[in-house]
């Protein structure tokens, strides 16, 4: 046996990578989810059509205006044209057939769907962003910094600045400009402490003031039970109802109360993976803090907040439809679909169109986000990608 | 055990008490005053305001508001301001009204995603299986109210029978069989309706429950022995899939006072939702702020019994 064979027999293959990048892993297992294709294309779909119609339906003279009445025209079905001979010049539909018929009031409902379908994307977009806004930020606190404890006298201390601020804006001024004064006494008496304090023992006051109330993470967490405990539908109503109508409103009311979920899976992803060897290394590198958190942790533990908002969009979007239905939300004659299909129930035996449209076309929309996220969550599942 | 009840009831307690001061709060804080709600109406001249306000506290700071509030809640002497009427009686009331929409809901909830979810395991990647996971998508997405006025159309065009409200306007003397019939039809819709989210999201879990336990050693030892699918499925594999969902009982009782707000207002219907939903357009805070406590209630009770349930059927827990 000569020298290059008993290489050959001995040769150990040196350990392989993976033979396609994280990004190509995600193509293939995409490429072969076709509901969550689906979905994506339907997205892509829904998107075009709200952003032309907003350009479509809004301006001083919209090509299709949602808000033209047309009485004689009242309850056309879909596809029916306009009928010339009754209408002035400028109220003629632009196609000269009403696409998907009129309302009570005579008014185009393909423009009003075009209307509302920015409504329901934004709604969707901004609640969804600020209730993941809130979620990384808590859920990143109470993951990373979780066993630092808060000092009784700094937890004291927001309770009342909390405490003075709310009372200022219910107009108790008096108690709570006293309470203000107290916290700010408190900061400077606690400022001159520092670079006065010579005594020796501490008094046992200040002792108690100094230790240890809670951790970072019971009291987050603890804040998240409280938050679960509210019934989420009827908070969001109880605020909606109390709050003057507008669209910003929705969108805040359903943000804040929606981040509980993301906070705790961003928790239980930090707290992984601040243990993890490249977390230890960024230390050792000396990174800082910041760094670590948003460049190194942040990446690797977005995948279940992505997750967890394409199907919070679908949720945002129905609850936004149940409030304009319910004729909270979105103040007429600004046209929703929760609304137009809220208007339309008074005629379902004789226009069903006012309340098959709109009800269809929020059903396919919350369905392909829920088939994305369903998808997405598949792909991102690391059981499911091919082993090596 | 012991000491693990008595530290979730302190924790419990304490939560419950800020859930009490968070939506006091949010009632307080928002604009707008109850005694606002009706500028319009003669009869609201300032004296009967200011009597209003006198009657009902509205004039004392926050706290001391709070503290009336909810010291009458544990007397049972909060009156709505509405009606003068015990708060509690009514939501009594209502809840005897919503009780038979949640119960038979349930059932249907119960009895229909558990043959779904494990007929699709068995058959995984099947037709049957890829159609019912499109279905429960479905189900899942179709907007409550709009999946309310398909199905009137469909029930009233089809079968000729009223479905709004709990029974027909002035159906006083008939016969007993078409009383029970009209009850019949009048409960179904809303409870199928108030089932629908339920089924498709109870038949994923049980599918994905029953795939994990599929793919134990122990239900390949159960085939190789060579026993017949049935036993190997129905006796090996299901029951300890079971597990997680006897924790569910416990989670169920917040729906029991939830009462959907649509559905309920869709088909008239006299129940706890839309008692709440009354009362936040009337402003009647000592309701929507009892509904709120006694939710909060049952939310912190049935996550308690679904962790004592826990322990009692998993014996691998200990605490």
């Amino acid at each position: 046996m000569d020298k290059k064979d008993f290489r050959k027999d001995f040769y150990i293959e040196p350990p392989l990578g993976p033979k396609r990048t994280r990004m190509q892993e995600f193509q293939r297992l995409f490429g072969q989810n076709r509901l969550a294709i689906l979905g994506l294309l339907i997205f892509i779909l829904f998107f075009c059509c709200a952003v032309t119609g907003l350009f479509l339906t809004s301006g001083s003279r919209p090509i299709f205006d949602p808000a033209m009445v047309r009485l004689q025209e009242k309850l056309r079905p879909p596809l029916s044209k306009a009928n010339l001979d009754s209408l002035q010049p400028e109220e003629v539909p632009v196609l000269g057939i009403y696409l998907m018929g009129t309302d009570d009031l005579g008014r185009d409902v393909f423009a009003r769907m075009l209307q509302g379908a920015w409504v329901s994307l934004t709604v969707g977009f901004v609640a969804v962003g600020i209730s993941v806004l809130i979620g990384i930020f808590m859920g990143g606190i109470a993951g990373y910094f979780g066993q630092h404890y808060i000092r009784t006298d700094h937890f004291l201390f927001t309770l009342a600045l909390i405490l003075g601020t709310g009372l200022m804006i219910a107009n108790f001024t008096f108690i709570g400009t006293v309470i203000l004064l107290l916290c700010l006494a408190y900061i400077f008496y606690s400022l001159l402490a520092r670079h006065g304090s010579t005594e020796k023992e501490t008094p046992a006051l200040k002792a108690m003031l100094h230790s240890n109330a809670v951790s970072v993470d019971t009291l987050i967490m603890r804040i998240v039970d409280i938050m679960l405990c509210f019934p989420s539908f009827f908070l969001i109503l109880t605020v909606v109802a109390l709050l003057p109508a507008s669209i910003y409103n929705i969108m805040i009311v359903i943000g804040l109360t929606s981040w509980m979920g993301t906070t705790r899976f961003v928790r239980a992803e930090f707290l992984s993976l601040r243990e993890q060897d490249f977390v230890a290394a960024a230390k050792a590198l000396g990174l800082s803090t910041f760094r670590i958190i948003f460049r190194h942790i942040m990446p690797n533990a977005i995948a279940p907040v992505l997750v967890s908002a394409t199907i919070g969009i679908a949720s945002a979007i129905l609850t936004e439809a149940g409030l304009s239905f319910l004729g909270f939300g979105v103040p007429p004659p600004h046209a929703t679909w929760g609304n137009i299909l809220s208007n339309g129930k008074n005629f379902i035996f004789d226009a069903p169109w006012l309340t098959f449209i709109p009800g269809i076309a929020i059903l396919i929309v919350v369905l392909s986000f829920n088939l994305f996220g369903e998808g997405l969550r598949d792909i991102l599942n690391p059981k499911l990608r091919e082993r090596y | 055990m012991l000491s693990f009840i008595g530290r979730s009831i302190v924790q419990k307690t304490i939560t419950l008490f800020f859930v009490s001061i968070v939506s006091f709060l949010i009632i307080h804080l928002a604009p707008g005053k109850p005694s606002q709600v009706d500028p319009l109406n003669p009869k609201f001249t300032p004296e009967v305001v200011e009597r209003f306000q006198k009657e009902f506290h509205l004039d004392k700071p926050l706290y001391i508001q709070y503290i009336y509030f909810y010291h009458d809640l544990f007397t049972g002497k909060t009156v709505s301001w509405k009606d003068n009427q015990s708060v509690l009686k009514k939501i009594w009331e209502r809840f005897l009204n919503s009780l038979p929409l949640f119960v038979v809901g349930t059932l249907i909830t119960w009895t229909l995603s558990f043959p779904v979810g494990i007929r699709s395991a068995i058959f995984r990647g099947g037709i049957y299986d890829r159609s019912a996971t499109f279905l429960s998508y479905l189900l899942i997405s179709i907007p409550g109210f709009f999946f309310a006025y398909v199905l009137i159309i469909f029930v009233v065009t089809h079968f000729h029978v009223p479905v709004i409200g709990m029974e027909t306007f002035g159906i006083g003397d008939a016969p007993a069989t078409y009383l029970f019939m009209d009850r019949i039809w009048h409960l179904l819709l809303p409870s199928v309706l108030g089932a629908t989210g339920g089924i498709a999201v109870l038949s994923r879990y049980v599918r994905s429950q029953m795939l994990e336990v599929e793919g134990q050693d122990y239900i390949r030892t159960a085939r190789a022995k060579g026993l017949p699918p049935e036993q190997v499925h129905y006796k090996h594999a299901l029951r300890n899939a079971l597990l997680p969902f006897v924790t569910m009982f416990g989670l169920i009782l917040p729906g029991l006072i939830g009462g959907s707000v649509i559905i309920e207002s869709i088909f008239s219907w006299p129940g706890m939702g839309r008692m709440a939903y009354e009362a936040i357009l009337a402003r009647d805070y000592p309701i929507i702020l009892t509904v709120n406590f006694v939710s909060a209630v049952l939310v912190l009770a049935g996550t308690f019994i679904s962790d004592l349930l826990y322990l009692v059927v998993d014996p691998r827990i200990r605490l």
